[in-house]
């Protein structure tokens, strides 16, 4: 299991930063019978056998793996997967139950009280979910907190606080309480306050996922402009794709209180290490996730085949609505064929007895929907026109034009 | 079958024992506790019922609005026009005295309860006996251990008077939000920082509601104790009702009710901001103020 830790570095290259966090084997169980627990753990039983057996909760199961000075880390998985347990460990909050957790060299699992407090005052702050802003007191004795408890004297702590608050932007609000903030402002606090006392470690529990998708956003880009003016080691814990993908440098993905994956963003889209870590990335992969029933548009006009239809009224309506091609469709909404503006006209001056049907494009043929847009990407692109897509029923659901396939595979950037 | 477990015996014989064994230390508890009452009875009675009315007129102008401040003179006036005044503040300052002792005691023991559950359930069943005990009942082992007046009456008092403050105290320590103490642990809090710092201001309201029913208990309690000598408007009732003098019973017993009201709504209004806004009352805020003052002109004086 050791390896397994060395591993995620050796994928690296030798002049990588060091490793500012080390996890070896580290096990979380809640309960009173966790020794018991562990013991099934490791004879190999499975999570809900050892729960039923001895009622104790696997919190975290058998973490390894290593954080580099300087990274955004991201930890990812569903409620439930033991993030923010994981998150806890680091700093004690939450006892490990077994298992070593080194920061800068230093074995945290086997530091006394004393030197835990020293290491979160000096070391490690925490931004917590719901922003956790003592009520009571100011934006600046809040952000001032950290110092204020590790004994800072008033002038200095007021300083370097009111100059966190500045490189958020709220010193304005220095003298505001948080009840007076927005929820972003707030989060804006929680972090000037963990910054402000300098650390190299920052811990961030589902930061902003309280917030609103704008603002998350915006947050976002300051946690990564305060990373580009000082490099931290950063550890969040998100249960949010997108998020873990635009900040992260590396993203761990729990499941079950099992590390199942730890890799770049990129690794981990190419070869997801199981179905469950797929299932994250799945959206993210439009081209073989889609079908192109999905991303078909009912954009273009339909002419209905029906007998004594008048030709001169179907190029009436696509010249109005400024239309190269139209689609014709059974009564029944069957798909016949496509038509251009140009190729009915030859018909017409032909004069034959069904103009539709010697109007039909000859070289279109329909997509199925059930096709994958991967399958059928060739075929749009190679096509000078929209390609019309058919249920299989033959129905006629919509086309894909060059533009909106292309539009379908940016969002997958 | 007839069962007879004397209780009562074995209750008077424990007095009885304590009284025997323990008198030199309950005479140095009744002189602390005897100055103690003597020091602000004297700090109350010093100040002239003018000054007195004035002082509190304008605290409850600040804390609460003008409305209750004019109630408050004018009810103190009507108990200096029915000539309890003197007996009004010596109730006063037992009651202050109780309940600076109930909270020296009741809180640091709320804490404790808050702190270990198996403290909690030693103490709770205490408590329960404290608050539902008859109050008379008290009277008898105070008025034996410690003679008659103000002394015992206080200390009955402040058994009656406490178990609201502990339980707040308990209640409100334990209702603090999970996040608000990981965030005090996570920035390096020890126990001690934890408590003064994160865990006790966010209780402070369920805190001040402990404060606020220890007095409202004690006043009642106080009145009851004129029964042993405690003096006061309790005495006031006491002739009132022994005389069968309806008039100066009703007296007595208006006077304890503007000081239950007064004191009530005074306290209670501590655990909320002040309806004036006066800066000078928050130096926390004008201090931020300063700083960002400090720094928004800083800039300026280095360019200059």
């Amino acid at each position: 299991m050791i390896q397994n830790g060395d591993n995620v570095c050796s994928g690296k290259a030798a002049n990588q930063p060091a490793d500012k966090i080390v996890l070896r084997n580290v096990f979380k169980v809640f309960g009173s019978d966790a020794s018991r627990a562990i013991k099934m753990i490791q004879a190999g039983q499975s999570k809900d056998a050892v729960q039923t057996e001895t009622r104790c909760t696997i919190g975290v199961n058998n973490a390894s793996f290593s954080v580099q000075e300087g990274e955004i880390f991201v930890v990812m998985g569903l409620s439930g997967s033991g993030k923010s347990t994981l998150l806890r460990l680091l700093n004690r909050l939450i006892e490990p139950t077994l298992g070593s957790i080194l920061v800068d060299g230093q074995t945290v699992t086997s530091m006394s009280k004393l030197d835990l407090i020293e290491l979160r005052r000096r070391d490690m702050s925490m931004v917590f979910q719901n922003f956790a802003l003592l009520p009571n007191r100011t934006v600046l004795a809040n952000a001032a907190f950290g110092l204020e408890i590790a004994g800072v004297r008033e002038t200095e702590r007021n300083r370097k606080a009111l100059h966190a608050l500045e490189t958020v932007g709220l010193a304005r609000y220095a003298a505001s309480y948080p009840d007076e903030l927005s929820g972003g402002m707030k989060q804006r606090v929680g972090l000037a306050r963990a910054l402000a006392n300098e650390p190299t470690i920052l811990l961030m529990d589902e930061a902003f996922s309280a917030l609103d998708p704008l603002i998350r956003a915006e947050m976002q880009d300051e946690l990564l402009r305060l990373q580009a003016e000082n490099s931290r080691t950063i550890i969040f814990v998100s249960h949010d794709l997108d998020e873990a993908m635009r900040i992260g440098d590396r993203i761990a993905i729990m499941q079950d209180g099992v590390v199942v994956q730890v890799g770049t963003p990129e690794e981990i889209v190419i070869s997801p290490a199981n179905d469950y870590v797929r299932s994250f990335f799945r959206n993210v992969d439009v081209a073989q996730v889609f079908r192109a029933g999905d991303i078909a548009r009912h954009s273009q006009i339909t002419l209905i085949d029906r007998a004594g239809l008048s030709v001169n009224a179907a190029l009436e309506r696509m010249r109005a609505h400024d239309r190269d091609v139209a689609i014709v469709v059974a009564r029944d909404k069957r798909y016949q064929g496509m038509v251009s503006a140009e190729s009915l006209n030859d018909a017409v001056r032909a004069g034959g007895q069904d103009p539709y049907r010697q109007a039909f494009l000859p070289d279109i043929v329909p997509i199925e929907a059930n096709a994958s847009v991967a399958q059928v990407m060739g075929c749009v692109a190679g096509s000078r026109w929209p390609v019309p897509v058919v249920d299989p029923d033959g129905r006629y659901v919509g086309t894909i034009s060059k533009s909106s396939l292309l539009m379908t595979l940016d969002r997958a950037a | 079958m007839e069962y007879d477990f004397s209780i009562g015996a074995a209750a008077s014989a424990a007095v009885e024992y304590t009284l025997d064994n323990f008198s030199p230390m309950l005479d140095v508890i009744a002189d602390v506790i005897g100055y103690f009452a003597a020091g602000i009875k004297s700090g109350l009675s010093w100040l002239s019922p003018w000054a007195f009315i004035s002082i509190i007129a304008l605290f409850a102008l600040w804390r609460i609005g003008w409305k209750f401040a004019v109630l408050c003179g004018a009810a103190l006036l009507l108990i200096v026009g029915m000539g309890l005044w003197k007996e009004t503040i010596e109730t006063l300052s037992l009651v202050v005295a109780a309940t600076a002792i109930a909270i020296m005691i009741g809180i640091p023991l709320g804490i404790l309860m808050a702190r270990s559950s198996i403290t909690g359930a030693g103490i709770r069943p205490l408590l329960d006996l404290m608050q539902t005990m008859p109050a008379f009942v008290y009277l008898i082992p105070a008025a034996m251990f410690f003679g008659l007046g103000a002394v015992p009456g206080i200390i009955a008092t402040v058994i009656f008077s406490m178990p609201p403050v502990v339980r707040l105290t308990a209640l409100g320590l334990r209702q603090v939000n999970r996040e608000f103490v990981e965030a005090g642990l996570a920035f390096g809090c020890t126990d001690r920082q934890l408590l003064l710092k994160v865990q006790f201001p966010l209780a402070l309201p369920s805190i001040m509601a402990g404060v606020n029913q220890t007095i409202m208990l004690g006043l009642s309690m106080v009145v009851i104790a004129s029964m042993i000598g405690a003096g006061g408007l309790g005495n006031t009732v006491l002739t009132g009702i022994q005389r069968l003098d309806v008039g100066l019973g009703f007296e007595g017993g208006l006077a304890v009710v503007i000081l239950a009201v007064i004191l009530d709504r005074l306290t209670q209004s501590l655990s909320r901001p002040a309806s004036l806004k006066i800066a000078v009352f928050s130096p926390g805020r004008i201090r931020a103020r300063q700083d960002a003052a400090q720094l928004e002109t800083a800039p300026i004086k280095t360019g200059a």
